[in-house]
């Protein structure tokens, strides 16, 4: 088996993390609007160092949605995560492309 | 997500199961839902789950309104399919970038040279005849056809059953007239125009590909279109 479906590849990683003893959240996009990068059910997989998979957007709100699956993984409940267009004056974190999107992140028990 | 919801959706998909997974986004206890059945900690009326067990007919994914919160479904169908009649030097790459955009790829050429050794290591390869391989396979409305062999021994069998099948997309290698010439046999097999508008031929889209890869590239951008558009080209 070389390469697989996407999705595969990131649940994959993420329970081959949990084997490993490691501590593993996962980010799924439930909801999106306007523009935007990727759509429903894209999902991304971090571990508790930080090492991730997949994708949830372009980039743009990978840094913040990891910060939260770490919170996520270190004790937290599971999360939504709204996150709109960026303001770069106000720092927010968002999509330069205008749409906006919600983000589900849960911690793999 | 408890472990054993992933462990059972790895296998359901290992399995080549289809299988939506259901959470509730406030509490995040989900449900897994298959054709016969359900598994997991979320209680859903039947309505619900019947509205979840739709996502895997649309593959799209949902998200419904219950008095517990909004539940968010993902469906989880089996990769679709990429059929590439001859092993031949194009079907190398487009063999890689088919399995990179997400498809189960299978390789049909009776020729052991062709298909055999180290060519197509780590791809399900078969050396049935183009027939016989693609009834078995039996190419389904995620399915793509490509054929490459240049041969009309292998590739018109093969079309002849593609053209059977409601794989959503058929291409065959040719130039233009060797396109009009393969028309015009299959139209003796018995195939009307209105089946035979549905090869593309000349095959993928038409980019000024030259080397083996560039013309993979093309032929999955074909695919790519017809899978996401429609037959719009």
């Amino acid at each position: 088996m070389t390469q697989t479906a996407q999705h595969e590849d990131i649940l994959g990683q993420a329970a081959e993390w949990r084997r490993a003893g490691k501590g593993v959240a996962l980010a799924t996009v439930v909801t999106t609007w306007g523009s935007s990068p990727r759509p429903a059910g894209s999902q991304l997989a971090v571990d508790e160092a930080g090492n991730f998979v997949g994708s949830v957007s372009g980039g743009c709100i990978e840094g913040a949605v990891i910060k939260e699956a770490q919170d996520a993984i270190a004790g937290g409940r599971p999360r939504l995560l709204d996150f709109g267009v960026s303001n770069e004056q106000a720092w927010e974190v968002g999509l330069a492309c205008g749409g906006k999107v919600r983000v589900f992140v849960e911690r793999v028990e | 997500m408890k472990r054993a919801v992933l462990d059972e959706l790895a296998a359901a998909r290992a399995a080549g199961r289809p299988v939506a997974l259901a959470t509730n986004l406030r509490s995040g206890q989900q449900l897994l839902v298959y054709a016969d059945g359900t598994g997991g900690d979320l209680c859903l009326d039947m309505d619900m789950v019947v509205a979840a067990g739709e996502t895997l007919k649309t593959d799209r994914c949902d998200t419904l309104s219950t008095p517990a919160g909004e539940v968010f479904v993902q469906p989880f169908n089996p990769p679709p399919r990429l059929i590439v009649v001859g092993a031949v030097h194009i079907s190398q790459p487009l063999a890689a970038m088919g399995q990179l955009a997400g498809y189960g790829v299978t390789i049909v050429d009776p020729r052991r040279a062709f298909a055999g050794g180290e060519r197509f290591a780590g791809f399900d390869v078969t050396y049935e005849w183009p027939d016989e391989a693609l009834t078995r396979l039996k190419p389904d409305a995620r399915t793509a056809i490509v054929t490459l062999t240049h041969d009309p021994k292998l590739d018109d069998p093969a079309l002849a059953v593609a053209l059977r099948s409601p794989a959503f997309y058929i291409g065959s290698l040719g130039s233009k007239k060797t396109h009009a010439a393969r028309r015009h046999r299959l139209g003796k097999l018995g195939f009307g125009e209105n089946e035979l508008a549905r090869i593309h031929g000349p095959v993928g889209l038409a980019i000024g590909a030259l080397s083996p890869a560039e013309i993979a590239v093309s032929i999955l951008a074909e695919i790519t279109q017809t899978h996401r558009n429609g037959a719009a080209s």
